[in-house]
């Protein structure tokens, strides 16, 4: 899309970044299922830590060369406190995109969600995102935002090797299963981080003082011209695995080699490996 | 008439990758719930022989898609190819493996054809002709039932490792479809590939294999003959109970981890310790070589999914809170154990 | 009356817990055994911005209130007590003495580098014969002109060789005649003047990963700019710098019970004896039990006497009672916690022992518990009343510690 080359501070090199974040309870949680629904008890919600490393990698795109990081969020009212955390780490600017349309979203009612808000803040350059949420754990959402966009969808980024304004293209790392692939695209791109990108840097005070007091606004499906697709997806089931009483299943065979077939077949037959 | 189930081979420049033989088991498990055969999906450049190697692994037939710009993976134009051949074929289910490019694949397929995606899969039933996938959530301390009951093809990807591999059978033959497309232009260009940096953390690790005092107990390694000093002897043989230990690691792609004792006793560095001094972690597999278990230990692996411990004592503490235990010679159960690790996992 | 701490602060809370436990905590243990303070810790805690949290921004500082110095303190010591210290003598001994009595010039040239971090700053009272008694003080400032000449000893000086300024009390009247506590003056002392020496002491029982030393003054001439307030007023300013000390090391106590707190669930919880875990015998739950009493008393206290100073209300007795408390409560939380922990909290292995061997000191310093049993006997009986005092800390106001002011960038002192 043909855009104008003028981002925050006018300067040629400004990059305009968004980056989508979400709000999930502490990893360190005890999750458990209370009529049908999930429950981490009082343990606090946090900014998902993936989004994190994200929103590092954002603020350091930007402090390379200049412009502005904008933070979103689906999510309700308590995901205000997530976009602090992003606001106080840095970012410029925060939205939350909250409907009720959105509720009992999967992910292509998300993803449609958060193209929406990207294109009503077009024009951008980049869209981060951490690889995944901890809570619901699947990992498409950055592609499919790419793919409703039609820009370009890089996940899996370790390294952010080098981002050319001028000539409007990225050049990263991606973390595969057989290694490293680097790969080169046009922006605006879609990009997904993992922790090898590297450490996010804890808010700094004036940072906090600014978030706390940062008025964020809400935009609703009809706010980004947006009619919430239908979830294609439904839970029929919950189900929190019972805590196995550790009974110690001892392997013996005549020979080691048979002991650890036995063991090897075992743990296979548990979905351990 | 066409199968009502593809399978989606993923492969990495032409080769394929295990895990789509067990996508292939998967879709074998509700394909006869569905009276249907299976199709394998090919899509890539000079990747025919894919298309032979499904049918082995129990596909019924396979359709190729060929362009020299499909080489490298790029996943806007496997999603536009992969799209095209479902809105023709028209299946009720796609399944794939779950790896990195699968992910992005099927996540863009899912926005091109209007329908759900569900990553991770450990099992799959079909319920009213539809597939119920189970799926882990919040690190798996959760299981979720998904499913996508009116919107198709349904596209499910199933987690590494939770369906077996069939055996192949090269006897097998099946009707192939091949064809050449045209991608269009991308905005992506693959400029290389290069190895994995370092080795795995210990808190990153979703398998760690740990050393414990025990590793330097074998009477019958003799050390060099320049070795004279007792405790450089036995720091010696630790070394190679550790080499058996790292060798396993590798099998597994797990983190070597060590115990204090282990580690105060000089065979190791501090930064393998795993425990109440050392690191916590929680890997889903923990596996415990030559450690007897005291609370300090225990305090920092006790939280790990699935604890296997090889110990000579078989009073060791550490056998009440293992889930499966090998009383035994470290020295010899660690390479066999590795050896039946490497035939299961192909490498 | 809100019971609840604002959403800023929470986060603040949170950044400082994640530093702690993310920077200091993996390495505490091999500090402490070396009994040296690693060399990351204060210029991390002034690249954060932690050494200057509440002072206000025109004076480099992060224009927090009272209250967030406080819930700072105690975060810090739940990792480690030498983190708290170094806010005890930088912060509340000297930072805060600059905002309550200095002049403009000396805030200038004085307390913005040390909000910035770019300073140092440490605390010299104590001396070798010399703790309780201050008014005995052995130390001299004599009078030369526009200068005064110093002598003397401190001794016990936490951050003695890392402190680039020191507050330096010292008897001015030399005479015999007059009232020892009108003798004394204030000193802001920097560290690099000729005649100044200084040393490591080590063989402490806790505050090992910290520094403590002492400083030898022979000769040092200071120019009278350098007096804090005014001739004779020393005793004073030293009360009320104790004020603010004292006040943190209540914070950071609590912050020690809770960890003793913490340590001592998570362990009742995985040790298992008789056939089960030893969380569920009674006499392990009643341990369990006084350490959650003590450490939300002493929340409670050192929360309102940090409310206090925000409201510009004099807090010497309820700094006083909170420090008495939650000092004396630490030292019982951690040898519980020890005791809980059986023969494994005998062994540096697990935390414990380290906050017991911690707190101990707390007990002595900023005013032994003997000394602040007699404060509060005597506020009781009526017969000690706060006097008045020529300067009093500000009190909190948002507009003032939030203006950028005049504090320009970059400025670096002699």
């Amino acid at each position: 899309m043909a855009r104008p080359r003028l981002g925050a501070g006018g300067q040629e090199d400004d990059l305009n970044i968004v980056v989508c974040v979400k709000q999930t309870p502490d990893t360190a949680a005890t999750v458990t299922v209370e009529n049908g629904k999930v429950t981490w008890g009082d343990a606090p919600l946090v900014l998902n830590p993936w989004d994190e490393f994200a929103v590092e990698q954002s603020l350091r795109i930007k402090e390379a060369h200049g412009g502005k990081v904008t933070v979103i969020s689906l999510g309700l009212e308590g995901a205000r406190e997530a976009l602090k955390q992003a606001l106080a780490m840095g970012c410029d600017e925060a939205i939350l995109l909250q409907d009720p349309s959105f509720a009992a979203a999967d992910t292509l009612v998300a993803s449609a969600a958060l193209a929406a808000a990207l294109r009503k803040l077009d024009p951008l350059d980049l869209a981060l995102f951490g690889r995944t949420s901890v809570d619901s754990d699947t990992g498409v959402t950055a592609a499919q935002v790419a793919r409703r966009l039609g820009w370009p969808s890089l996940t899996l980024v370790a390294a952010v090797v080098a981002v050319d304004p001028q000539g409007r293209t990225i050049e990263v790392e991606r973390m595969l299963e057989e290694g490293r692939q680097q790969v080169r695209a046009q922006l605006p791109a879609v990009v997904s981080v993992v922790k090898e990108i590297g450490e996010p840097r804890y808010p700094s005070f004036m940072g906090i003082r600014k978030a706390s007091k940062a008025e964020i606004p809400t935009w609703s499906a009809a706010d980004m011209g947006l009619q919430a697709p239908s979830p294609a997806v439904t839970w029929p089931a919950l189900i929190a695995p019972p805590r196995v009483n550790t009974h110690c299943e001892m392997i013996s065979a005549d020979s080691p080699g048979e002991a650890a077939a036995q063991l090897v077949q075992r743990l296979m037959e548990e979905k351990v490996l | 008439m066409a199968d009502r189930i593809f399978v989606y081979i993923d492969h990495h420049l032409g080769e394929a990758v295990v895990a789509s033989w067990e996508a292939l088991y998967a879709a074998s498990t509700i394909a006869a719930s569905m009276s249907s055969g299976v199709t394998a999906l090919v899509v890539g450049d000079g990747v025919r022989s894919l298309a032979e190697e499904a049918i082995a692994h129990g596909a019924s037939a396979a359709v190729v898609r060929e362009s020299p710009s499909l080489k490298d993976f790029r996943p806007e134009l496997y999603a536009d190819v992969v799209s095209g051949v479902l809105k023709e074929s028209r299946p009720e289910v796609l399944v794939l493996p779950t790896t990195g490019r699968t992910r992005e694949l099927g996540a863009m397929v899912a926005v091109d054809l209007d329908t759900g995606v569900t990553p991770d899969a450990i099992a799959l039933e079909v319920e009213e002709s539809a597939v119920v996938a189970t799926r882990p959530i919040y690190a798996g301390k959760l299981l979720t039932k998904e499913v996508s009951r009116t919107r198709r093809p349904q596209i499910v990807m199933v987690r590494s490792r939770a369906f077996p591999r069939p055996t192949p059978d090269t006897a097998r033959k099946g009707p192939v479809d091949v064809a050449a497309v045209t991608p269009g232009a991308s905005a992506t260009e693959v400029l290389g590939y290069r190895a994995s940096d370092g080795g795995v953390s210990l808190t990153d690790a979703s398998v760690i294999v740990s050393g414990g005092r025990g590793v330097s107990n074998n009477g019958r390694l003799t050390p060099p003959p320049e070795i004279t000093d007792e405790k450089q002897q036995e720091i010696w043989r630790a070394h190679q109970g550790f080499e058996l230990i790292r060798q396993m690691a590798s099998v597994l792609g797990a983190a070597v981890g060590a115990s204090r004792a282990a580690v105060d006793a000089g065979y190791i560095p501090y930064s393998n310790q795993v425990g109440q001094t050392g690191k916590v972690v929680a890997p889903d597999l923990y596996i415990a070589c030559g450690i007897s278990g005291a609370i300090q230990h225990l305090a920092g692996m006790r939280t790990s999914k699935t604890i296997v411990a090889i110990n000579k004592d078989p009073e060791a503490p550490i056998f009440k809170l293992a889930r499966f235990g090998i009383v035994g010679d470290l020295y010899e159960i660690v390479p066999a154990l590795t050896e039946a690790f490497r035939t299961q996992l192909g490498k | 009356m809100e019971f609840r701490i604002s959403d800023e602060q929470e986060m603040v809370v949170r950044m400082v817990r994640d530093f702690g436990q993310k920077e200091v905590l993996p390495i505490i243990r091999e500090w402490d055994r070396r009994q040296e303070m690693a060399p990351q810790i204060l210029p991390r805690m002034a690249e954060l911005g932690i050494l200057g949290i509440c002072v206000p921004e025109r004076y480099g500082g992060q224009g927090f209130d009272y209250l967030t110095l406080g819930l700072v303190c105690e975060e810090l010591e739940a990792v480690d007590s030498t983190l708290r210290v170094v806010m005890s003598v930088h912060m509340g001994l000297n930072s805060l003495a600059l905002l309550q009595w200095g002049t403009e010039a000396q805030r200038q040239a004085f307390l913005i580098p040390q909000a910035r971090g770019e300073k140092i700053a440490g605390f010299g009272l104590t001396e070798p014969g010399v703790g309780s008694d201050v008014a005995a003080m052995a130390s001299t400032a004599r009078r030369q002109g526009e200068d005064y000449l110093l002598n003397g000893e401190k001794m016990w000086i936490s951050l003695a060789t890392k402190a680039h300024h020191i507050l330096w009390f010292a008897r001015t009247d030399l005479g015999s005649a007059g009232d020892p506590h009108d003798g004394i003056s204030a000193f802001l002392l920097e560290t690099d003047r000729p005649g100044v020496t200084r040393g490591d002491i080590h063989g402490k029982l806790g505050v090992r990963a910290g520094s403590t030393g002492w400083v030898h003054c022979q000769d040092v001439r200071l120019p009278a700019a350098n007096r804090l307030g005014e001739e004779g007023e020393g005793f004073r300013i030293a009360m009320s710098c104790l004020d603010n000390g004292r006040y943190t090391v209540a914070a950071g106590a609590t912050g020690l019970i809770r960890a003793s707190l913490d340590a001592s669930l998570r362990y009742a919880n995985e040790r298992r004896a008789f056939g089960r875990s030893i969380s569920g015998f009674q006499l392990i739950q009643q341990k369990l039990a006084v350490m959650v009493q003590s450490y939300e008393a002493a929340r409670l206290l050192y929360l309102r006497a940090g409310w206090m100073k925000n409201a510009g209300l004099r807090n010497t007795r309820e700094t006083s009672l909170a420090k008495w408390y939650a000092t004396d409560a630490s030292f019982a939380a951690a040898s519980e916690a020890i005791q809980i922990h059986g023969a494994y909290g005998y062994s540096d292995e697990y935390d414990v022992e380290r906050y017991l061997r911690n707190s101990r000191g707390a007990m002595i310093y900023e005013g032994t518990s003997e000394i602040h049993q007699l404060m509060q006997a005597g506020y009781a009986l009526g017969t000690r009343k706060d006097a008045q005092l020529r300067c009093e800390l500000p009190a909190y106001d948002p507009t003032y510690w939030r203006a950028p002011g005049s504090a320009p960038a970059g400025r670096r002192t002699t």
